[in-house]
């Protein structure tokens, strides 16, 4: 379903022009949920712009739900993007409109028939559990709260993977484990989740997949034979 | 259509942003509109002189009546010819008294010869076509001499060519400044929602999609602003003829739609490159 096959990403100006990623090769499986671990400029919100197509490889070839980044358009990627939940750590919510708002907005923009849109975003908000919450703006609501409205943005089109940018960087221990507790949901009924975090709390209190990051390649992977992860900074 | 919704809400969400790209797109057309009233007052005003471009062929003495009539119903047949007036001695001494008042008791009968006084269409008077005809009329045996101001249709026509390419220079750097200064205050329209483009981007919005409420809030902005300006036009030139008592031309319906649908055009042209740089450049 996702592949990177001997991905390298340079940035032309980053300092020096080193590598933010370099002959990196992984797969992820429909459903699998899998964490991306590692020090800031690692390279793991790299790995997830080239999973939605912000960004292109300059070496290698990145494949995800049958399109390759070699030969993908700017049409299909919006297409591409459909499919997809994506969230991060600073929420992105649009500040003038409420949570239902937010969350609508996601499907507004892909035409999907208006008669339709209140439904599904009352039982996504409900899902999250927010539906108490849906006329509340964003500055109205918790950062835990916001985190569930992106969350349920991103799911409101019942994407195939979720990929979470830092999506417990902003929140206190309570939230964080409410938000993962969510991850895990989502995942249990059969959305892939990459998850790119500093919490190695998180990560050894789960049994999910860690991928592990250094100097923009993998140095652990938990999916291949054991080994002894890399300590952090 | 949700591109209109979403276009319309926009003027809500940021009524002082869209007040504020409505008056400036305002003002800019009116400084546009201001230019193309005083273009267009000096062009009716020389449009006036011109009109009174005249060719007279004094007829020798003694020509029979018969041989005027034929030549002046030939003259009137020339494509460049409005109208032929055979004037008299007496209607010639008349008309002397009459324009200069203060000699009228110097001329007598007979003093000033009889003439064919020719007029020209409009888009014939210029110092060539002038010359072309006068040289015909000169052919005519009856006619002794022929008179048309030579020298001053001359500087009429030089005037009258400096006020257009005056008149076009400036209303294109008018119109330049008028384009820029509305690119400008659409961009910053778009600047204020790169936000909300981001996230239609990552939600799997088409650059299409994100750009069409732009353009149609950007037509409306400009039609706005074109109402704006020739409101404004309208009650400026009112005040000039009020207080300064000089009449004058307004816009007529045509220029004045014109002018409606050059700002909606500047207003989606200026929001179709703003946003489309915007596009590029995330």
């Amino acid at each position: 379903m996702i592949r990177f096959d001997q991905v390298t990403k340079i940035y032309p100006r980053a300092a020096g022009g080193s590598a933010a990623l370099r002959d990196v090769s992984f797969r992820v499986a429909k459903g699998e949920f899998a964490f991306l671990t590692g020090p800031s400029g690692a390279g793991k919100s790299t790995i997830l712009k080239l999973l939605y197509m912000d960004e292109r490889p300059n070496k290698g070839d990145v494949r995800i739900s049958g399109y390759s980044s070699q030969d993908i358009k700017q049409r299909d990627i919006a297409k591409l993007r459909r499919r997809l939940g994506i969230v991060f750590q600073d929420f992105r919510l649009l500040e003038d409109r409420t949570a239902e708002q937010n969350v609508a907005f996601a499907l507004e923009v892909t035409d999907a028939p208006r008669a339709t849109i209140g439904d599904k975003v009352a039982r996504v908000l409900t899902k999250v559990g927010l539906a108490s919450k849906s006329t509340a703006y964003p500055r109205e609501l918790s950062g835990g709260e916001q985190q569930r409205v992106a969350l349920a943005r991103a799911l409101v089109n019942d994407p195939f993977v979720l990929i979470a940018d830092e999506p417990t960087g902003n929140l206190d221990e309570r939230a964080t484990r409410g938000i993962f507790q969510l991850l895990r949901e989502i995942n249990a009924s059969g959305t892939a989740v990459i998850m790119a975090t500093h919490d190695l709390d998180l990560v050894r209190s789960s049994e999910y997949r860690c991928i592990e990051l250094n100097h923009g390649e993998i140095v652990f992977d938990s999916a291949d034979a054991p080994k002894i992860p890399v300590e952090i900074d | 259509m949700p591109s209109l919704r979403t276009a319309v809400t926009a003027f809500g969400r940021a009524p002082l942003l869209s007040v504020l790209s409505v008056t400036t797109i305002a003002f800019s057309l009116f400084a546009f509109g201001l230019f193309g009233l005083v273009a267009l007052n000096i062009r009716k005003a020389l449009e006036r002189v011109e009109e009174r471009v005249e060719i007279r062929a004094f007829i020798a003495d003694k020509t029979p009546i018969e041989v005027v009539a034929v030549a002046s119903d030939e003259i009137a047949k020339f494509p460049e010819v409005l109208r032929v007036d055979a004037v008299t001695q007496e209607q010639a001494l008349e008309r002397a008294k009459r324009e200069l008042g203060e000699f009228k008791d110097v001329f007598e009968f007979e003093f000033l010869p009889a003439s064919l006084d020719v007029k020209l269409k409009p888009g014939f008077r210029d110092p060539a076509t002038v010359r072309r005809v006068a040289t015909r009329l000169r052919d005519y045996e009856f006619v002794d001499d022929v008179r048309y101001g030579d020298e001053w249709i001359t500087q009429l026509y030089r005037l009258r060519n400096i006020a257009g390419v005056a008149g076009a220079v400036l209303g294109l750097a008018f119109a330049g400044v008028a384009v820029i200064i509305i690119g400008a205050t659409i961009r910053m329209a778009v600047l204020a929602r790169s936000r909300e483009i981001s996230i239609m981007r990552l939600v799997g919005a088409t650059n299409g999609f994100i750009r069409r409420p732009f353009l149609i809030e950007g037509s409306i902005k400009g039609i706005l602003g074109g109402v704006l300006a020739l409101f404004m036009s309208y009650v400026a030139m009112q005040a000039l003829e009020r207080y300064l008592h000089f009449e004058t031309v307004f816009f007529t319906s045509r220029i004045a739609f014109l002018g409606l649908a050059s700002g909606a055009l500047i207003g989606l042209a200026g929001s179709a490159v703003s946003i489309g740089r915007h596009l590029k450049s995330i």
